[in-house]
């Protein structure tokens, strides 16, 4: 195995991720410059990892400039569930109105007929 | 003391029951290491502030979504990366300017310096520029997996893009950043190709 063939593999390595066949391991374990390649993978890797202790400074009025979208979110959000809401109490009214006028007209035919009848 | 994964717990339950101070809390807690994480995607202020109002607004309203599998943070670095990749996706074509992940950075470094490369504080420095030159596409997968940690299913689901492509793109920045903050022995390498 050629010292190229191992700076291939070794960003895919490094982290454990993929097996290192025994063959790449024999070369690194005899190549002193393969095994500087890993060392600095490996030093990379933490260095990326330590970045995420790193917090940077937001700019200001970013909360409050996220507060207020999403509170304006929210106002939609219940303007349409109240909207919704009417929408279904103005269907039953008008259900409850129809239902109610039907049964006043049966009721209206049935006092006409008694009277015929009487 | 409360840790902090069951303090983040105990607000998203109250957030999804309706309690808009919840949230509120949730987004005080979170917003730093959001604003952040969209700094290092982005690349620039201006854009990671649109990213993390964009990011919180779809938290909000997918909140009943989240199922609490994994915790509110790791959640808000999920959707954080899909509006930076939709953000940075808008300013490609609007610049008209395709990424070209072999276009090579611009070599702008100063001298190599072996002891100042021992500095801990002066590798972060560097890298932290290394990252900021990478491509888009090659800073995000790097950031999302070695420094936040999220699995490559995860990334390639928010990227938008397949996990044999997040590995490819991940194992290219490496090398990239590898050769960017060590370029001594990237450069008997080239020599001896």
């Amino acid at each position: 195995m050629r010292c190229e063939d191992v700076s291939k593999a070794l960003p895919e390595i490094v982290d454990g991720a993929a097996t290192a066949d025994l063959t790449l391991r024999r070369h690194v374990d005899t190549c002193l410059r393969c095994q500087a390649e890993l060392a600095q993978y490996r030093r990379l890797l933490r260095s990326l990892h330590h970045l995420r202790t790193e917090v940077l400074e937001p700019a200001p009025g970013l909360l409050s400039d996220i507060l207020a979208r999403v509170e304006e979110a929210g106002e939609r959000r219940a303007l349409r569930s109240l909207l919704s809401g009417r929408r279904v109490a103005y269907a039953g009214a008008i259900a409850a109105a129809a239902t109610a006028g039907a049964a006043g007209v049966v009721l209206l035919a049935r006092h006409r007929r008694l009277a015929q009848a009487a | 003391m409360v840790p902090p994964e069951l303090d983040q717990a105990a607000l998203v339950a109250a957030a999804k029951a309706g309690d808009s101070r919840a949230f509120e809390e949730l987004v005080r807690a979170t917003y730093a290491d959001v604003y952040t994480l969209a700094h290092r995607l982005t690349g620039n202020e201006e854009d990671a502030r649109d990213v993390v109002q964009e990011a919180y607004l779809r938290a909000f309203k997918g909140l009943k979504r989240f199922r609490g599998e994994a915790r509110f943070s790791t959640w808000m670095y999920r959707i954080t990366a899909n509006c930076a990749a939709t953000a940075m996706g808008k300013r490609a074509r609007a610049r008209h300017d395709e990424l070209d992940e072999e276009t090579p950075l611009a070599d702008v470094r100063p001298e190599h310096d072996p002891e100042a490369a021992a500095d801990a504080e002066l590798l972060r420095a560097r890298l932290n520029q290394a990252l900021d030159e990478l491509p888009d596409r090659l800073r995000a997968v790097v950031v999302l997996r070695d420094v936040y940690d999220l699995p490559h299913a995860a990334i390639a689901d928010e990227l938008g893009i397949s996990e044999a492509a997040a590995k490819v793109r991940l194992h290219r920045a490496r090398r990239r950043l590898r050769e960017r903050l060590f370029p001594k022995l990237g450069e008997e390498n080239a020599h001896a190709v």
